[in-house]
């Protein structure tokens, strides 16, 4: 019966020609490594790791203990007159400074660094964070006759010139400034020296900002920025920055680069500046004595409810006074030890020899 | 595929004329060019994507895509959604492009076939150039070009040996069923009834025929089989639905997070934003509605920003880990079939995981369980017994692969396939002991098997059923030829010597006399009657001098039966020539009246067949496939419930079923519901399932409403202790599958450890796997090799096919397929385990590695004034679905093994998580969800708590958004491989993130990428790595003492496998003590024929025509 039967007829002509290769990548016979939480495994490394976090958490809060930090907050208090005034818009342009008094018991030793902070002034807000454009600040020249339509509303002014740097982070820049003096017990008031330059990261003033190409050694940073405007709240173009140093004006100005380098919460610390310790009485550092800042006053902090302050720190290896870090380290480890010591008691009551791997 | 008529009208009949061209061309038939592939170069494209954006989820990619182009809402560049859509797309494309080529390949291999076609004279002609009309010649073991309506062979007694002239067939309009046909030929004014078994279908390839002629019906889209292929459902696993389901949450989580930040936003604008517009303005002109308005993009922006929790990667990634697994499938060497050349094939790429969670297993039982060859193994001759072999002490010695077998060399024209080890029969049959010698001949006469000899002494045997096949071989080699056969005679080689027989009467077998009969005359002029039937009945008919003998036979029977041999017993007896010649002109008589003919035709053979005198009785064995019982009993092990749905009669099934260990003597009862209407149908099984319960009910000592409350809880079916089979006769099995039964039946049969279901219909195959599949919740898997499993396969959640066998439907309409069942035990426990394990494991930390990713741009809201700031670079967002993290999920997708395949095997209970579906569910993804969003706020505030004020090393600011994207960027990847375990793979994300922060890249693009310089800067701060450090541990440890915490007190079975796992491959490889399963003795048998009646008279009539079904 059934002479005819529907099938395949062989159409490979070796007898195991189909047989799939015999590789270990193929029959899934890969080495593998799979840990497996077993008590020899597990409790030791929670040891570990509990001990690690401890001295760790150790180490670093006798390393933030050695570190100083002074912080004044200038915002009101006796700058209240300048306060006052940047509430009236129409008094922008009239200069106002005050002078900030404090005084440090401990000496600051090693390098110590001036730091700007803001409170409240949100760097981090998506619009605002867009509002910039990094071809511009490279040094592309389309841009900077063409800047991103990103930059809105700051693209350009009301004669249609294009704003150099535009958008609404070079803006706002920051440009209250400082002068710090000392006064030593029995000695007369000096000013601290500050290197203003070397605050900002390296790529930052070698690839990322670049002023645009000047055309010949006769030109000037003004002639290359000719037919742009300054920003509308800035008080100077940006090729004239800095009036000391030639070297810092444009794009490459450290406080712009700083500036331009986004917070990334509403509370900020920006570096102003590096104390020079090549000069008595600032060798060691800061010497204990009273101190006085003299602010100029121009950056308006009241219409965000915001507030400005000094700080000037010592560093340790893993940054400035950051208490966070030891607290978070010591908590964790302790808490890790608990779950090591929980856990050693419930394997030992219960799990131990593995009697429940028993089958 | 879609097929389309090539004329649009509606065909109901057909007309077709032998070769008459401008008559066939009238009806634009389709011509014998089939095309499967979907696309030309042309049109790839655009089809392509348009399928492509019929999905779901590549649509909402597009929606997101516009809506970042709008610039007030956009709050990520465009490319972040561009690169990872255009990579899914293009891999999908990629795939379908390649899979369609080769779709081409073969549809061009197909249509360029040769095939001879009557015009005039027979000529070459490509397939597809054969038309409907045409008359094609086919050759032995030639393919069929299309579905052709056989007109003649090579064979004797051909239908239609005439058909070349003009003739008109009528028939049906094509279709899809492979086992129907009607239609009608007209030739020269007379009419005849055409069916399914004229007719040669596409694809079946032409066996033991030198040619034959045939005329197109159907050509081309129009076959059968074309009608057939590629119209299956999509069958979609369970873990495809709860993935959907979960995406559409994940979808309303993000739509409520966006309104939350969204009312964060216009509060925030109205309370703060307001004031901050001197150094930020407000764009539009300031109303009291701004902030709301801005609240309202916000929300948009949100959702942009937050995508990613449904990340476009996940059906991409789950295709590819599926493929993948496919892949592993189908280069498995161990369910590669040498003797046959044949490997498994995953044929279906989507169902993968399913393997893994399987509890029905529904399986046919002719070649699927057996082999479906019977071999003639014992008999009992005159109250001896042959077969088996003794060893020098007297010992039985059992039979192997090894063991001598006889020497047939005295016989030329014996089977060399054939093989016997007991060599004391042929001593037997040498010295001529004349109860031997009948007991051949009436095996080589008794029969309906019809001999060919192509060339001289190779005969072929064309046995109805495989038992006779196996009886007449075994006379032919111990001498008793059986050579030839016409209506009336049959001719013989006795021990050399030819004898022609007169063949009287073929009293043939049905199912209520269970024996046949024939009556011959040998040359001598003796007139004898063999008979040769089922135990039971041959001895009520015995004469009563043969008492001794029926004794020592029916111990041996009940021998034969116990090692699952099917048994006949023999028995002849010499007709008196008078009584003879008188029955003989009754039963001519009886044969011509048209009432009650069966009736007085039955009476004639009963009267005749008495006072035989019994001869011996013969035991066939259905060979099962190798490793049949093993497989079954792993896999009972693995809690997976089998039932064995087959065609065959009650007791072969049944038979079958004790041989495979299924039933069993130690089982505490087993039912057999054959009630023919619905009401005793109903009693059998309600009695059934009271007698299961009521003894439960005792042997618990469960008071009743407990047991009554619990009845028809599957919970409850698990404390059954006692076994159960119940076993279901097709007639009954028709009442039981009504609607008002099917719950009776279903409950009472899952109560039963065994349940076999036999003269089953294909449509009630599919019926029975349909009511397990929508009632029991449960993965079903259909495994079979015939057409009549084709429905059965379609039906259960994954079919399997017996592949390699004769017969290809059952492997076209399979999901997988491969050559022996035993495959079943590493298809399941090895590969749809480690399937399962890995698409669950792959899909939590998917989910969970999204959430964290994604969250933190939530935590971050509350930072930057709700203002849908971004915490990470554009760079990283695009990337790290696809590039950073894809690699090590989707290898830990594609390779994980939690437990090695030998342990896979030894320890079925693994298997059971995925049949109660542990490992990803519901709970499993709250839970993965949840420590996603606990680590995102980790990762988001312990960077807070450090960064917010901290700086360098020397001083400079550090605080900045860039370095803290980083900062957060590097402890997720860091957290997510460390909790993959995958930590090697770290390398290539600080690769690829110092590349994307490369000099050269900014120069080019320094809009695109402003990040330059950050990684640097940060990762060369120690105060980075102590945030990093600490991140990592409090993302990780918690995770880890809960896991320890959880094998260590509540292992669960693969802890305690992996544990020994670990164990033993220190101590090195251990000898593996395989379980093997012995096949217990049981005092049941079956008797050896497995035919239809009817065919005795066909021989007698000289009409049987060799026309096959496929």
């Amino acid at each position: 019966m059934a002479p005819t039967i529907m099938g395949k007829p062989e159409v490979n002509p070796g007898p195991l020609a189909r047989r799939p290769d015999n590789s270990a990548f193929k029959q899934q016979r890969l080495p593998a490594w799979s840990p497996m939480l077993t008590a020899n495994t597990v409790l030791p490394f929670f040891y570990g790791m509990a001990v690690v976090c401890i001295l760790l958490g150790v180490w670093l809060l006798i390393t933030v203990n050695n570190t100083h930090q002074h912080k004044v907050d200038y915002t009101q208090g006796s700058c209240d007159e300048c306060f006052e005034m940047r509430k009236d818009r129409t008094k922008a342009d009239q200069r106002c400074n005050c002078t900030v008094g404090f005084r440090i018991h401990d000496a600051f030793k090693g390098d110590v660094f001036f730091y700007y902070g803001l409170i409240n002034f949100h760097q981090n807000l998506r619009q605002y964070m867009d509002s910039r454009d990094d071809g511009q600040m490279t040094g592309r020249k389309a841009h900077l006759k063409n800047p991103s339509p990103y930059c809105k509303p700051f693209v350009a002014d009301q004669n249609g010139l294009p704003i150099a740097p535009c958008g609404a982070v070079a803006n706002s820049i920051f440009n209250d400034s400082f002068t710090l003096f000392y006064t030593g017990e029995g000695s007369p008031k000096v000013q601290v020296p500050l290197f203003r330059k070397g605050i900002a990261w390296y790529t930052d003033k070698n690839v990322k900002f670049r002023n645009p190409q000047v055309d010949n050694k006769t030109q000037t940073l003004a002639q290359v920025f000719e037919g742009t405007t300054r920003p509308l709240f800035w008080q100077k173009p940006v090729y004239d920055l800095d009036p000391r140093d030639p070297n810092n004006n444009g794009f490459i100005n450290e406080d712009l680069i700083v500036w331009m380098r986004e917070a990334a919460f509403p509370n900020f610390k920006k570096l102003y500046g590096v104390l020079d310790r090549t000069r008595k009485p600032f060798k060691e550092g800061l010497p204990s004595g009273n101190y006085s800042i003299q602010i100029f006053y121009n950056f308006p902090v009241q219409y965000f409810r915001g507030g400005k302050e000094v700080i000037l720190s010592t560093i340790s290896w893993f940054g400035g006074q950051n208490r966070f870090l030891p607290i978070a380290y010591l908590v964790t480890g302790s808490l890790i030890l608990l779950l090591a010591i929980l856990l050693t008691a419930v394997w030992w009551k219960f799990g131990k020899n593995g009697q429940n791997m028993e089958e | 595929h879609s097929f389309f008529p090539s004329c649009l009208l509606i065909e109901e009949e057909r007309h077709v004329r032998a070769n008459d061209r401008n008559y066939n061309d009238k009806f634009f038939y389709a011509d014998n060019h089939i095309k499967t592939s979907k696309y030309n170069v042309f049109t790839f494209l655009p089809i392509n994507l348009f399928e492509q954006f019929q999905r779901v989820a590549n649509a909402y990619f597009l929606v997101l895509l516009i809506l970042q182009l709008i610039p007030e809402i956009s709050s990520l560049p465009w490319v972040t959604t561009t690169v990872p859509l255009v990579m899914v797309l293009v891999i999908t494309a990629v795939k379908d492009a390649t899979d369609d080529y080769f779709r081409y390949k073969s549809d061009q291999q197909v249509n360029n076939r040769q095939s001879q076609v009557l015009r005039g004279v027979l000529q070459n002609e490509k397939w597809m150039n054969v038309r409907v009309g045409d008359i094609i010649k086919l050759e032995n073991n030639q393919f069929v070009a299309a579905d052709i309506l056989l007109l003649s062979s090579s064979e004797p007694y051909g239908l239609f040996n005439c058909v070349f002239s003009l003739g008109e067939v009528i028939c049906e309009a094509p279709n899809n069923k492979l086992d129907k046909f009607k239609g009608t030929l007209y030739w020269r004014g007379s009419k005849f009834p055409l069916d399914n078994e004229k007719m040669l279908l596409r694809g079946c390839v032409l066996r033991n025929t030198d040619w034959c002629f045939g005329m197109v019906i159907f050509a081309g889209l129009q076959t059968k089989l074309m009608q057939n292929c590629g119209r299956t459902t999509l069958k979609r696993t369970s873990i495809d639905k709860l993935m959907n389901t979960l995406v559409l949450w994940i979808f309303g989580f993000l739509v409520c997070m966006g309104v939350i930040l969204a009312i964060g936003n216009t509060i925030w604008e109205q309370e703060v934003g307001r004031s901050f517009q001197v150094y930020l303005p407000w764009e539009r002109p300031v109303s009291n509605n701004n902030a709301v308005f801005s609240g309202f993009l916000t929300f948009w922006s949100y959702i942009i920003i937050l995508n990613t929790v449904v990340p476009i990667s996940l059906y991409v990634s789950v295709e590819v880990i599926r493929l993948g697994h496919s892949y592993f499938i189908n280069w498995d060497g161990k369910m590669y079939y040498g003797q046959k050349d044949t490997p498994a094939e995953a044929r279906t790429t989507t169902l993968n995981e399913e393997l893994g969670q399987v509890e029905f297993i529904f399986s046919d039982k002719t070649g699927t369980l057996t082999q479906n060859i019977m071999v003639f193994n014992k008999c009992s001759i005159n109250g001896n017994t042959y077969g088996d072999v003794y060893d020098e002490f007297g010992h039985k010695v059992e039979v192997s692969e090894r063991t001598a077998c006889v020497d047939f060399s005295f016989n030329p024209l014996s089977d060399r396939k054939f093989t016997f080890h007991d060599s004391s029969l042929v001593e037997a049959i040498k010295m001529e002991e004349p109860s031997v010698q009948e007991f051949f001949r009436l095996l080589a006469l008794c029969h309906t098997v019809m001999s060919e000899e192509k060339n001289e002494g190779d005969l072929l045997y064309q046995a109805q059923s495989p038992d006779e096949g196996a009886l007449v071989s075994a006379a032919r080699n111990f001498g008793f030829v059986f050579r030839s056969r016409t209506p009336e005679t049959i001719t013989l080689y006795e021990m050399g010597t030819a004898v022609t027989y007169q063949l009287l009467a073929i009293l043939d077998f049905n199912n209520v006399r269970k024996r046949m009969s024939v009556i011959v005359r040998n040359p001598a002029g003796q007139t004898k009657l063999y008979c040769k039937g089922a135990d039971t009945i041959i001895f009520d008919r015995l004469d009563p001098s043969n008492e001794d003998l029926m004794d020592t036979t029916s111990e041996h029977l009940n021998e034969f039966a116990g090692e699952g041999l099917r048994t006949l017993a023999l028995a002849y007896k010499v007709l008196d020539r008078d009584f003879f010649e008188e029955w003989m002109t009754r039963l001519l008589l009886a044969s011509t009246v048209m009432e009650n003919r069966e009736q007085r035709l039955a009476d004639l053979y009963e009267e005749i067949e008495t006072g035989l005198l019994l001869l011996g009785a013969t035991a066939v064995e259905d060979k099962l496939q190798e490793g049949v019982p093993e497989t079954i009993a792993c896999l009972t092990l693995a809690n997976i419930k089998i039932w064995v749905l087959t065609g065959d009669k009650l007791e072969t099934a049944m038979n079958i079923g004790y041989s495979c260990n299924m039933l069993r003597d130690d089982m505490n009862e087993v039912f057999i519901i054959s009630g023919h209407t619905a009401a005793e149908v109903q009693q059998q099984l309600r009695s059934a399932r009271e007698h299961i319960l009521g003894l439960s009910r005792v042997s618990n000592t469960a008071d009743e409403e407990k047991t009554e409350m619990f009845s028809n809880d599957s919970v409850f079916e698990e404390t059954i202790i006692a076994e159960y089979a119940l076993i279901v006769n097709g007639h009954s099995l028709a009442h039981a599958l009504e609607p008002e039964l099917e719950q009776v039946l279903l409950e009472t049969a899952c109560l039963c450890k065994t349940v076999i279901c036999c003269r089953v219909t294909p449509m009630q195959k599919a019926q029975v796997v349909e009511l397990v599949k929508t009632n029991k919740m449960a993965v079903t898997l259909a495994i079979g090799d015939g057409a009549n499993d084709v429905s059965m396969i379609r039906t259960a959640h994954i079919g399997v096919g017996i592949s390699g066998q004769e017969g290809m439907q059952a492997v076209l309409a399979s999901d997988y397929s491969f050559a022996q069942f035993r495959y079943l035990q590493r298809l399941l426990l090895v590969h749809g385990r480690w399937s399962y394990f890995r698409m669950c494991n792959f899909l939590f930390y998917f989910f969970y590695k999204n959430f964290a990713f994604t969250l933190v741009h939530f935590w971050f809201g509350f930072f930057c004034g709700f203002s849908a700031q971004t915490v990470y670079d554009q760079w990283f967002i695009t990337l790290f679905n696809i590039v950073y993290t894809s690699l090590p999920v989707l290898a830990m997708g594609l390779f994980d093994q939690d437990v090695n395949e030998a342990n896979s095997h030894r320890y079925p209970g693994l298997y059971r998580p995925g049949q109660l579906n542990l490992l990803f569910n519901k709970r499993q993804f709250f839970l993965c969800t949840l420590q996603g969003i606990v680590t995102s706020f980790l990762l988001f505030f312990v960077p807070y708590g450090a960064f917010s004020l901290g700086v360098r090393a020397d001083g400079l600011h550090l605080s900045d958004q860039q370095s803290f994207a980083v900062t957060i960027a590097t402890s997720l990847v860091i957290v997510v491989s460390v909790q993959m375990g995958m930590v090697c793979y770290l390398a290539v994300y600080f690769a690829i993130l110092l590349a994307m922060q490369s000099d050269g890249l900014f120069s080019i693009f320094p809009s695109q990428f402003p990040y330059i310089g950050t990684a640097r800067s940060c990762l060369a701060q120690w105060s980075v790595w102590l945030v990093i450090l600490l991140t990592t541990a409090v993302c990780v440890l918690p995770g880890m003492a809960v896991r320890f915490l959880k094998t260590d007190l509540y292992p669960t079975l693969t802890d305690k496998v992996r544990r020994l796992q670990k164990a033993s491959r220190k101590q090195g490889p251990r000898e593996q003590n395989l379980r093997r399963v012995r096949r217990t003795s049981s005092r049941r048998s079956g008797y050896a024929f497995s035919h239809q009646q009817g065919y005795g008279e066909l021989i007698t009539s000289g009409k049987n025509m060799k026309v096959g079904q496929y």
